[in-house]
């Protein structure tokens, strides 16, 4: 069995590092490019999310390389995930490029049928063993996580931004490479500790909260590269959704203590949003309204183009965005998204959030591109 | 005291349950007017473009109640059914109106939730009398008011079962059983698909029910099978589908599929619907495997027009005749006419 999986962002070493310890043999689909975008986009229906003909991009670049079973995980709420699995199953089978789907329906649905996948999947290997996996896969998760929070906040700071990348990268890959926990922390501390060292910019910068859906926020090839232009104009950007935060408490239920500027956020959420809408729309206007308690310079939320729930949370951030005085910025993401229109649309709002900074806060903000 | 119902989404499946609630309550029930051009204007200049088209003439629609009611019924519609959403968007439209639209009367937004393990009455019981207990202290006045609205939900329902189409249905006065009568003349038997704020929203569908009619076609909709019909087909998915209309079209598509009684089938869909870009996809896949069961599916906006959409009917119906004439003469999908 060659098993792969879908890319969302650095989701692939968590995985990885699960499926290897459990001696599983993992091809991993390629990383996503415009050929991905192609191939997802010719197969799927017009109107899917853009998440899902990624998706089926990957499986079908990953079946090129030899993988047979993929991996997906299911869902029963009012967002289109749930479904994904099973349109994307017809679709491989009509095209005669069947692929075995091991779909991991969340505890709540059948914690037995859930049990019976994962020793389907990993066959006689002891429960202790699945645990130990389990573990490595978090640290891992955590130590990304740790990552690329120092790198949001240095984007702006420092003069040599695409060594910072350079680094970044090499400590990614670090991470994917090693296989125990004091190593993988040991990357992340030596990470930290050589950009640290990295000449930097002094003074305040514009700050902009990150929300919306969780795969456009993670992944960026669907965001086109939002966080790193964003850094690149001289902004920090603080995301609402972190990789190991969203495991946390979807997987393992809340059970481990990790702190998190957001996670209390979603009970801002009324009385602009008093249902939950499934996906991430309450959590979206849950922290929107947090970032612009801690007197952040704007917000920008990003969201699959058609993403119900996102839509619905876009529909009530004008209210936010007038009774706090935020600025909010959201874009729709799919196949169609040009490279320009979002520079000159970041470029812009940045442009204007600088400004009204200005009016609100006095004094230009030193360190900003725009206060140079 | 006067409340207003907007005449779009599940308006037409629960008009007369509503309707009828609030008049045994004593109070006067004014609908919106059919949509038209103004509503749907209303609609667009107030929501996203990014929101689907049924909701934007939502919007028009509670515009166009807003100076004429005291109160506005807009409850906030989590599940009708156990364990099944209909689309985040009925989840959060009450709020979705709020942060939108200025100098509106007071929402009645109450909840429906049937959750994990209610039942397709009860989170209606439960709306009603949360509802009730704003406007009187008379629990018996709210219950025998439930009561009643729900006897006039069930002819509601044996209407439908009966042959008559969503529009007819909902007529206050006793039509005659008109519906299955004035489909007599036809040639094509065309199954239809659709969510009924699409398809029985004459404006936004631009007719197309009696538009297929005029073209010789009996049309057939989900309504004329009943709920345990489409039920029983859908729990035939490898996959239990948890939203509530798209389980309606998807089970009603494998039922015109077993019965093999169509000539075509059509799926009427608004651009941006979510669920339904899942579920059209399987529907439309499945056709194929119907040996090739002749698919069209239209969606529709607020840019749909209408000649454009008079031809592809044109097109599709006189595909099909064509190809009963022609049986053994047309190419089926893919493969060519003639071999030389």
């Amino acid at each position: 069995m060659k098993i792969t999986y879908p890319h969302m962002g650095n989701l692939y070493i968590v995985v990885r590092a699960l499926l290897t310890t459990l001696g599983l043999d993992v091809v991993l689909p390629p990383p996503t490019s415009r050929r991905t975008v192609e191939l997802g986009v010719r197969y799927s229906p017009e109107f899917a999310c853009f998440p899902f003909k990624l998706n089926l991009g990957n499986y079908l670049e990953a079946r090129e390389l030899g993988a047979d079973t993929i991996l997906m995980a299911g869902g029963v709420g009012p967002c289109r995930f749930g479904y994904y699995a099973e349109v994307q199953r017809q679709i491989l089978s009509d095209l005669g490029s069947e692929m075995d789907m091991v779909v991991l329906e969340p505890p709540d649905v059948s914690y037995k049928e859930l049990k019976e996948k994962i020793r389907h999947l990993v066959g006689d290997i002891s429960w202790w063993k699945v645990i130990k996996a389990i573990r490595l896969a978090w640290y891992k998760a955590r130590a990304i996580d740790a990552v690329e929070e120092k790198l949001l906040y240095l984007r702006p700071r420092v003069y040599e931004p695409y060594l910072l990348e350079r680094y970044y990268h090499r400590a990614l890959h670090e991470i994917d490479a090693l296989s125990h926990r004091r190593a993988v922390q040991g990357a992340v501390r030596d990470f930290i500790k050589k950009v640290g060292s990295m000449p930097q910019r002094s003074g305040e910068f514009l700050r902009v909260g990150l929300v919306g859906e969780i795969f456009t926020i993670l992944e960026p090839t669907a965001n086109y590269d939002l966080e790193k232009r964003l850094g690149l104009l001289g902004v920090e950007v603080t995301r609402s959704i972190w990789l190991s935060i969203w495991i946390n408490e979807h997987l393992f239920g809340g059970l481990l203590r990790v702190s998190n500027e957001c996670r209390d956020d979603h009970h801002l959420a009324p009385p602009y949003l008093n249902s939950f809408v499934g996906g991430h729309g309450k959590e979206t206007v849950g922290c929107t309204v947090g970032f612009a308690q801690r007197n952040y310079d704007g917000v920008i939320q990003v969201a699959p183009f058609t993403c119900m729930p996102e839509i619905v949370a876009h529909s009530v951030l004008p209210a936010v965005s007038k009774d706090y005085g935020i600025p909010v910025l959201t874009f729709y993401l799919d196949e169609q998204s040009g490279e320009a229109g979002i520079q000159t649309r970041l470029e812009a709002f940045v442009d204007l959030i600088a400004a009204h900074s200005h009016d609100q806060k006095g004094g230009m903000l030193s360190g900003s591109v725009f206060g140079n | 005291m006067k409340i207003g119902i907007p005449r779009a989404l599940l308006y037409y499946y629960y008009y007369p349950l509503w309707r009828e609630f609030f008049t045994q309550l004593g109070l006067e029930v004014v609908l919106s007017p059919t949509t038209n051009k103004g509503i749907l204007d209303a609609g667009i200049k107030n929501t996203l473009s990014e929101v689907c088209l049924p909701v934007k003439v939502f919007y028009g629609h509670v515009s166009a109640l807003a100076d004429k009611v005291d109160y506005l019924f807009v409850p906030r519609i989590n599940r009708v059914e156990p364990k099944a959403y209909i689309c985040p968007k009925f989840m959060g439209l009450p709020d979705m109106l709020k942060a939108r639209l200025q100098q509106m009367p007071p929402f009645i937004d109450t909840a429906v939730d049937a959750g994990m393990d209610g039942n397709p009455v009860q989170c209606w019981v439960d709306c009603f009398q949360e509802v009730g207990s704003k406007f009187t202290h008379n629990h018996q006045l709210v219950n025998s008011s439930i009561a009643a609205a729900f006897r006039t939900q069930q002819e509601f329902q044996r209407r439908l079962t009966g042959g008559m189409l969503i529009p007819d249905a909902l007529e206050n006065d006793c039509v005659p059983e008109v519906a299955a009568t004035s489909q007599q003349n036809y040639t094509l038997r065309i199954g239809l698909l659709g969510h009924p704020y699409n398809l029985y929203d004459a404006y936004i569908s631009m007719n197309l029910i009696h538009k297929l009619q005029s073209m010789g076609s009996f049309v057939v909709t989900p309504e004329s099978l009943s709920v345990d019909e489409i039920e029983d087909e859908a729990r035939k998915l490898p996959k239990r589908l948890f939203w509530t209309l798209g389980k309606r079209m998807i089970g009603s598509a494998l039922n015109f599929y077993a019965s093999k009684e169509l000539d075509g089938l059509i799926y009427l869909t608004s651009f941006g619907c979510g669920p339904e870009s899942l579920v059209e996809e399987l529907v439309a896949r499945w056709a194929k495997q119907q040996g090739n069961l002749p698919y069209l599916m239209i969606t529709i906006d607020e840019h749909t027009g209408e000649a454009g959409m008079v031809t592809r009917l044109e097109a599709f119906t006189e595909m099909i005749k064509r190809r009963q004439k022609h049986e053994n003469h047309l190419s089926s999908h893919g493969e060519p006419l003639h071999s030389g």
